[in-house]
């Protein structure tokens, strides 16, 4: 058998799943077709706020074609969509001031429908058009209630009320950090700046709409669900005990080949819930897919905070405190971590990079008559940067200082296994200054301001922005996440099956849908084993193969799911040991692996090759006393903190004086995500997140009428994805910094450029407008009309 | 009602009687069952429905299928021969062009249509040429990388 020499890990080796994605084979929930198949369509709130007086079904009923037609009466028994970030849970959370409102959510609303597109019926039919057909044939009594949609205005009195348990539409508040000795930073400070910043409502738009396809067989009781997931074990868990109450052990979730999530695709929703609820009803398979405009109204949104931030500083630039007040909007309903994202993944971050003296964060969640607002890439810690690189922007510009300079000045201090924040978390190892001093370099930022200066004498409008950021990924500590209101444990599990002729299938709970687990697991599985990739299967997606999962976000795949993934190799590899020492009559105990085999240590010519101790352990004629036979172990990491992957970003943008328009000229990024396991594929996620990042800042937004409660950026014609000519190329670099929290050292990279790039921009862009006396634009996105008129507005008050 | 419709897809011939509202993205996909054309949108923003029609790269969700009668039509699962891939899927395995691969089966189509017309396109035409093809994973960086190297190639054979 051959053994593999090289290294892999390190390694910029092309993807093994792409093969199957370019020729057309990929395989997504909407491809899946099954016998005697049938489809749903949902019937959905038209308005924003409205009761309910009554549903009539008879005409879709009848409608040819159509196998069945459901209202939320009809599903008796069935509960609640489940929050599962539950800020009661511990009455000595930090931070907490006032307790959750877990409003209730189901699955098909019977009384009151809270947003545009809140589902109230199901109609399923032979086909996909009887469906819709049918649909429309449903007739619904609306009295139209007064919405709100707007995040300010959630809390204003005389605003409509979404529910009787959240009086004034306050779903928590909630505080953290130090606020006496925040005021006391402010009261003697010399310099203090204030801004207002909002950061808007943004929809993930993965380019797979959702989709499920749900099979009950009567025979055996078993439920099989294709969906688009990012955790199918959290989805299967989430459905069966908190939803529907079937046995967890008959149903199969898979989430097969997903077209992205970025969030999106965790959390469980109304439709795959009725969908399993109706299979079992009509004993027939169930398909349903979102058009793109059922995606607009029903995906979890992101972000949507409303910020007030102040930054007191000593003449010279230092950092004495921060105070922080944001009101985030969660939508109708609390989605199922809602609650996590605007409060530990937000204010925890608030610390940033740097030494600041004291901080204070409030946070008030409101309700709204908008989609439930969750998770989207980055999930709070965009938000957290956003506000933080906004007002050192400011800072900068009140202490008439080099924002660069301003940063270099407050730096924590490089440091290598801990660091404790004021804001609760502990960063595991950091060289922030290295990171920003490097892009400082490539960037040539001595040049860059030669040549703005030139530049502005012409009269053009050149500017650089600039971000450093702080994440937490490795998402995270079960026993913290428990503390702070998580109804979960965030571990991470990895199986590895050897076969009895050495060939590996490694089973993880983490799960693909861009990222390429089979590639990048395949690589570290190639080189703990030492042998070729080629006789490596990674699987994920399937509670019916993989023990338990927690799945993909918060860019913990490679840092938990990859751990497991090693525990189970270092098992394999002790068992391995015992077999080979066995048949070599030697001790176990003298034993080591390398080359890809057994060996004594130092002598490779006594030595059992991997694939003999595979076979000798399912063929165990000559085996250790007392050892199970076969080679299969499996293992459950669960971290002991999260990872903390920084870095810094510039950005030059030109902004055209006349229409406002701003180009996007350069991008620069260093990142440091710890060891990188394949670099072209963590280039390829900071690209897609750096493109997201620009997104906000200067097109993306989903924006509501605020009279109507009508989502007017309701399709890809309204909302402004970013496009190919619209962006340039990146320019990406790295400093490594190894986590000292799991072997590996690897960070994480999925969302660094997400939370990086909006402020680079934002920043950018209003460095350009400086010499028209701009410092500060309070929203984004940056279109052309926005940045027209702050244009004007700043031309007619002078 | 249904209508007769033939349609030459990947060479072989097929034929089915439709709904005249069925789109020939729906055809290809459930009448037909090649399930590598996706449907990303439904305002023929997203380009992931790209297929080649007589030619053309076009947008297979912006057709009634009664429409394409007699068409000859390539869709992704067509551009390999012989098992060989295109250049054009090549180079979205060389360059990383994709992630999640839910847009690229639409890239590609769209990306051969790029070079046909442009057979050493600058990175201002690819961009501007993917302007109908929406990604979400990549940037865009390496689609763009991938549309350069599957140039360079198919100028070398």
């Amino acid at each position: 058998m051959a053994t593999a020499t090289e290294r892999l890990f390190g390694k910029s080796i092309k993807r093994r799943e792409d093969p199957r994605f370019i020729t057309g084979r990929g395989q997504y929930v909407d491809d899946v077709k099954l016998p005697g198949m049938t489809y749903a369509a949902f019937v959905r709130s038209p308005h924003a706020h409205a009761r309910i007086r009554a549903i009539d079904v008879s005409q879709a009923k009848a409608h040819p074609g159509v196998v069945a037609v459901f209202t939320g009466k009809d599903m008796t028994g069935v509960n609640s969509l489940p929050c599962g970030w539950d800020l009661r849970k511990e009455k000595n959370i930090p931070g907490v001031v006032q307790d959750l409102a877990m409003v209730p959510h189901m699955p098909l609303t019977s009384d009151v429908a809270r947003h545009v597109g809140d589902p109230v019926a199901v109609v399923i039919a032979h086909s996909q058009s009887a469906a819709v057909d049918g649909a429309e044939k449903v007739r619904v009594d609306w009295e139209p209630l007064p919405a709100v949609t707007a995040t300010e205005k959630a809390t204003a009195s005389g605003a409509a009320q979404l529910h009787s348990g959240a009086p004034g539409n306050v779903a928590f508040k909630w505080a953290l950090g130090d606020a006496a000795a925040t005021d006391a930073a402010f009261k003697n400070a010399p310099v203090t700046v204030k801004k207002r910043i909002v950061n808007q409502r943004l929809v993930a738009n993965a380019m797979e709409p959702r989709a499920c396809v749900a099979r009950f067989e009567e025979a055996t009781g078993e439920l099989t669900l294709w969906v688009t997931s990012q955790n199918p074990h959290v989805h299967r868990l989430l459905m069966c005990a908190f939803v529907l109450g079937i046995p967890e052990h008959k149903v199969r979730v898979i989430a097969p080949d997903v077209g992205g999530g970025f969030g999106s695709k965790v959390f469980l929703y109304n439709e795959e819930v009725v969908c399993s609820w109706a299979t079992r009803q009509i004993k027939r398979p169930v398909r349903w897919t979102a058009s793109r405009r059922e995606a607009y109204v029903t995906d979890a949104h992101g972000r949507d905070h409303v910020t007030e931030a102040e930054l007191a500083l000593s003449r010279d630039g230092k950092m004495l405190g921060l105070r922080v007040r944001t009101t985030a909007n969660l939508g109708a309903y609390l989605s199922t971590f809602a609650p996590a994202i605007p409060t530990f993944l937000y204010g925890t971050l608030l610390n940033g990079v740097y030494t600041i003296g004291a901080i204070s964060c409030e946070v008030t969640g409101v309700f709204t008559n908008t989609t439930a607002v969750d998770a989207y890439r980055g999930a709070g810690r965009p938000e957290a940067c956003y506000v933080l690189e906004r007002i050192v922007e400011a800072g900068a510009r009140a202490l008439n200082m080099d924002p660069a300079e301003l940063r270099r000045k407050n730096f924590i201090p490089k440091f290598a296994d801990s660091y404790q924040t004021l804001m609760a978390v502990t960063y595991d190892s950091g060289d922030y200054g290295a990171a920003f001093d490097k892009l400082l370099t490539v960037f040539d930022y001595k040049k860059f301001r030669a040549d703005q200066a030139a530049a502005r004498q012409q009269g053009r409008l050149l500017g650089v922005g600039f971000s450093t950021y702080i994440e937490a990924c490795s998402i995270a500590p079960s026993k913290l996440v428990g503390a702070l209101g998580a109804g979960a444990g965030l571990y991470e599990s990895g199986k590895v099956r050897v076969h009895p002729t050495g060939m590996v299938t490694v089973y993880t709970g983490s799960h693909s849908h861009g990222q390429g687990h089979e590639t990048t697991f395949a690589q570290l599985v190639a080189d703990e084993l030492q042998i070729p990739i080629e006789q490596v299967e990674i699987v994920h997606g399937d509670t019916g193969q993989i023990p338990f999962g927690m799945g993909t976000y918060g860019s913990r795949s490679g840092s938990v799911g990859g751990t497991a993934i090693q525990m189970s190799l270092n098992k394999i590899k002790e068992k391995g040991k015992q077999i080979a020492a066995h048949l070599l009559e030697a001790s176990p105990k003298d034993m080591e692996y390398a080359n890809g085999q057994f060996q004594v240590k130092g002598v490779p010519g006594k030595a059992v090759p991997f694939g003999a101790v595979a076979l000798t352990a399912y063929v165990p004629h000559k085996y250790p006393e007392g050892l199970e036979p076969g080679l299969e172990e499996t293992s459950f990491y669960d971290p002991s903190n999260f990872c903390f992957p920084f870095g810094a970003h510039a950005c030059v943008v030109e902004v055209d004086r006349d229409t406002g328009k701003v180009n996007v000229l350069r991008y620069v990024a260093v990142d440091d995500v710890g060891n990188v396991i394949n670099p072209m594929i963590v280039d390829g996620m900071v690209h897609g997140g750096i493109a997201q990042g620009v997104g906000q800042a200067l097109w993306e937004g989903a924006v509501y009428d605020g009279e109507s409660g009508q989502l007017v950026t309701g399709s890809m014609m309204d909302y402004a994805m970013p496009k190919a000519d619209m962006l340039p190329l990146y320019e990406t670099d790295r400093t490594v910094t190894p986590t000292p929290v799991n072997a590996m050292g690897v960070k994480g990279a999925g969302e660094t450029g997400t939370i990086a790039a909006t402020p680079t921009v934002v920043n950018a862009v209003v460095d350009a407008l400086a010499p028209l006396g701009i410092d500060h634009i309070e929203a984004m996105p940056l279109t052309a009309e926005r940045v027209w008129k702050t244009i004007q507005a700043s031309k007619a008050g002078k | 009602m249904k209508l007769p419709v033939k349609i030459t897809i990947n060479g072989q011939a097929t034929s089915h009687e439709v709904e005249p509202r069925l789109l020939l993205v729906h055809y290809i996909r459930e009448t037909v069952g090649l399930t590598g054309t996706h449907v990303g949108c439904d305002t023929t923003q997203c380009g992931a429905c790209t297929i080649l029609m007589n030619g053309k790269a076009v947008k297979s969700c912006n057709f009634f299928a009664v429409q394409c009668d007699g068409a000859d039509i390539t869709t992704i699962e067509g551009l390999a021969k012989d098992g060989e891939l295109h250049p054009i899927q090549q180079g979205f395995w060389e360059k990383h062009g994709l992630q999640c691969g839910f847009c690229t089966p639409g890239m590609i189509m769209t990306a051969y249509q790029i070079i046909e017309r442009y057979p050493k396109p600058s990175e201002e035409v690819i961009r501007h040429q993917l302007e109908g093809n929406l990604c979400r994973c990549t940037g865009y960086h390496n689609i763009v990388k991938a549309i350069e190297w599957a140039a360079e190639a198919m100028a070398k054979k």
